[in-house]
Order: C-alpha cells, then structure tokens, then sequence
C-alpha cells in the first residue's frame, strides 16, 4: 500500500509565492525556494509549483527556482504552468524538476501528453484538470480558469489517462481559495475510472477536508496551498490528524 | 570517486545533488574509460529494460560493469539500474539481462493502479550496510511498473508490498540494489546514499 501524500502547492509569479482565491485577487506568501525547503523538512511528500506568470520571462525565473529548490530538497518536484512543448517539459525535467503538469497546452492539442509521455515517461505527466460544477456534471477549463473549454471534466480526464498521463491534478473551480473542502464528489466520480494516482486540489480548509479528500474522494495524494503558507495547519499537523484516522502515511 | 554510469537513460541531475549534499565526488561516465578513475559505481536509470541494455552494450560499459564488480568494486544499482542487474525483463523479453542476480522482472499483476508512484514502506528483511541506520517500516518514493517478485532470498535485504510482495532492494556482498529512488525518498534516502559513500 503506498502512503496517501500531501503536497504543499506554491503559485509563484514574479519570483515569489503568490495564493489566488478563486483564480484571482492574489497575496504574496513568502519566497519560494524557503518555503519549499521549510515544507520537506516539515514532511511534504511533495513539492509542486505552479507558473502563474507563464511568460517566457517567468519560465527562467522558474527554471532556476526548480534548480535551486532541486539542490535542497530529496523529494519529487512537480512544476507546471503554461508547459506548451516537449522542450519547455525538457527544460524544467533537466534543471530537477521530476514531473510536469499541462492543461491548456493539452486541451488545445491533446497529443502532447503522448508525446511528454513517450519523451519522458507516463510517470513525468500529470494532467490538470480544471473543472467547475454545470448541473449534474463538471466542465473543464483552461487557462488558469479563466476560459471554459466545453469538454466534460470526467470524460476528459478518462482520455488524459488514454494518452498518456500518469496522475491527474483535479481541482475544484468552485472551491479553490474558499477554504470549504475539496469537491469529494468530483474526486469520486474521475477517481473511480482511473487507473493512474488522483491528486486531489482546491478548497483546503480544515484537517477534516483533508480526510474527506482521500476516504470519500478516494484522493491518493491532496494538494493545499494557502493553509500552509498562513500557517493555518502544518503538514505535520495533518500527517498526525490522518494517522490517527487510520490512514496510511509518510512520519 | 563514484562513476555514475550515464548511458543516455533520463536524468542524472537529481542524483548529482544528492551527491552533491552528501560532500561526495562522482563523474559521470559514458565509456568504460569513463570507469577507471572510479572506486564506486552508481547505476542509476529511468526507461525501458530492453534500451538499456542495448545502451549498455554498445558502449562497451557492460564489459566493464561485470569486470569492476567480479573485482569486488562497490555498486549501487537503482530503480532501472536494479532490475538490470538480473536475468531478464517482461517489460523487454528479447533483451537478457546483466544476470548478475538470479531471478526476472515481472509486471505487478495485482494492484489497480500501475505504474506505482509514491511511497511505499521498506520491510528489512535482514540485517545489511545497505540500510544501516534506517528502520524497519521506513518509507521510500517508488516510480516502477515492473518489479522482482522472486529471487534468492539471501539476497534480498528489503520488501514492499504492492498489491503483491516484491523485492525493494538487495545486498550481495559489493553489490547493492535499490528498486527505489534514494534521491528522492528524503532523509531515508540519503541516508542509504550515504551508506554507500562512506562504503
């Protein structure tokens, strides 16, 4: 049985941590190479970054962040943001990152989680999906959400996993930023037909959000942001509160 | 000197900081010449079995693998540059392997969700350097599709289960191996890497 993880999610735009609330309206949070290395020793299974600036500026100043984060901290990297090509993937795998995340890119040509795939393995592609509730379903979006793409959030998620991903980044449109818990109903309904490890974001508020995300959304992993950066709960904090629930976790 | 055997399968920038933060120096080495200058070896790799091995071969560092090891030189195998060091592959079941260890990688059959990608814990079986100073139960991170589920069991120093048992790592007098990746498995992982430094 592998451990459920958590991972700690920094929004960097100009060099610094930023935390959206609903896809806008951002605070800083502190420096990012600091706060990764404060998250591992704290715990974190993980770290991701997301561009939020996406700029072919801002893509160098990740790409040394990713490098100098890499040199500090001996747990997988997740970066992503505005990743269009094999080469911009190759550019944050070769400076430390261990995987990418794309959404836009792949939507707009679904192919290219293929090609990332067959580039460098299913295992360094991880598909967002960004998916706000339409009646009973959910549609995905794209472009830091700000752009609905008409693709039904679950269907799209099977045909990311049909492609090539290896783990999808599901994040709930309605509750990132507002601190009401993960949307379990819509972890359950793209988990329940995958095959490959679902991440579970948007909407961490309490411990108990974070219980719900992995028993009844059937997360294997769940990502938080801002209750980490304002230091509203440690991820010891909730390593200890998921123990103590009988999941499985990493001391 | 470690030599990381660098045969053009994924990145070994990731190691080379977990060296880096040990104090321990490495080249990387592309040729069995590459080798000479080395008193450790490091294999590491991500991808296919069956590549590899070609890899491997044209380049001659094959030869010099089997010939450093019979000599006795301290070997680190991992994840890809662990499952090598055996007979074969189901993932590639026209290339043989190193044989190095008896036994063959096998698909995992059991779990749902394949490859496995997280952290998965670490039974010692036995006492060995190779996990001198970790703990019986100690996570590691895994990224694997294919694993050993049978071997001598002498020389399997840990297990892990995943839907199945299989063998997460060996110890065979200089030759050590690790199905995991000890440059991303935290301070447990460091701590194996360490072990084999100061080996």
């Amino acid at each position: 049985m592998l451990a459920k993880r958590i991972i700690p999610c920094l929004d960097v735009k100009g060099g610094k941590v930023v935390k959206g609330v609903r896809f806008g309206c951002l605070q800083p949070a502190g420096l990012p190479v600091e706060l990764a290395e404060k998250y591992y020793a704290e715990g974190a299974d993980e770290i991701a970054f997301l561009d939020i600036g996406a700029t072919v500026e801002e893509r160098k100043t990740v790409v040394e962040l990713v490098r100098r984060t890499a040199r500090r901290v001996f747990v997988p990297l997740t970066v992503g943001g505005g990743i269009k090509s094999v080469k911009a993937a190759r550019e944050l795998l070769l400076a430390g990152a261990d995987r990418v995340t794309v959404n836009s890119a792949a939507v707009e040509r679904p192919e290219l989680i293929g090609e990332l795939a067959r580039e460098f393995g299913s295992q360094a592609v991880v598909v967002a999906i960004d998916a706000k509730r339409v009646g009973a379903g959910w549609e995905m979006y794209s472009r830091a959400g700000s752009q609905a793409t008409g693709l039904d959030a679950v269907q799209w998620a099977k045909q990311a996993e049909e492609l090539g991903a290896g783990e999808l980044l599901v994040t709930s449109m309605d509750r990132d930023g507002t601190k009401q818990g993960f949307d379990v109903e819509l972890l359950a309904a793209i988990g329940v037909r995958a095959r490959i490890p679902v991440i579970a974001s948007g909407g961490a508020g309490g411990l108990q959000d974070f219980y719900d995300a992995v028993a009844v959304g059937g997360a294997d992993a769940v990502l938080a942001a801002s209750v980490f950066h304002f230091g509203e709960l440690t991820i010891g904090q909730v390593k200890a509160f998921l123990k103590e629930k009988r999941v499985e976790v990493r001391p | 000197m470690i030599g990381i055997v660098d045969y053009g399968a994924g990145n070994l920038g990731s190691l080379g900081n977990a060296l880096d933060w040990l104090g321990a120096s490495y080249i990387t080495a592309s040729g069995p010449k590459d080798l000479a200058g080395a008193d450790k070896i490091l294999l590491p790799g991500v991808g296919n079995f069956g590549s590899a091995l070609a890899s491997l071969r044209r380049t001659g560092l094959e030869a010099a693998l089997r010939e450093r090891v019979r000599e006795g030189t301290p070997f680190l195998g991992i994840c890809l540059g662990f499952q090598l060091l055996f007979e074969g592959s189901e993932e590639s079941l026209d290339a043989s392997g190193l044989g190095l260890l008896g036994g063959r990688v096998e698909r995992f059959t059991v779990a749902r969700k394949v490859p496995q990608i997280g952290w998965n814990r670490l039974r010692l079986t036995r006492k060995t350097r190779l996990f001198e100073g970790v703990e019986d139960g100690a996570y590691a991170y895994f990224v694997n599709s294919f694993a050993v589920k049978r071997t001598a069991p002498d020389l399997v120093a840990a297990r892990s289960e995943y839907g199945e048992s299989f063998v997460s790592a060996v110890e065979c007098e200089n030759v050590w191996a690790v199905q995991f990746h000890p440059e991303k498995s935290g301070p447990v992982g460091l701590q194996v890497l360490r072990n084999f430094v100061e080996a």
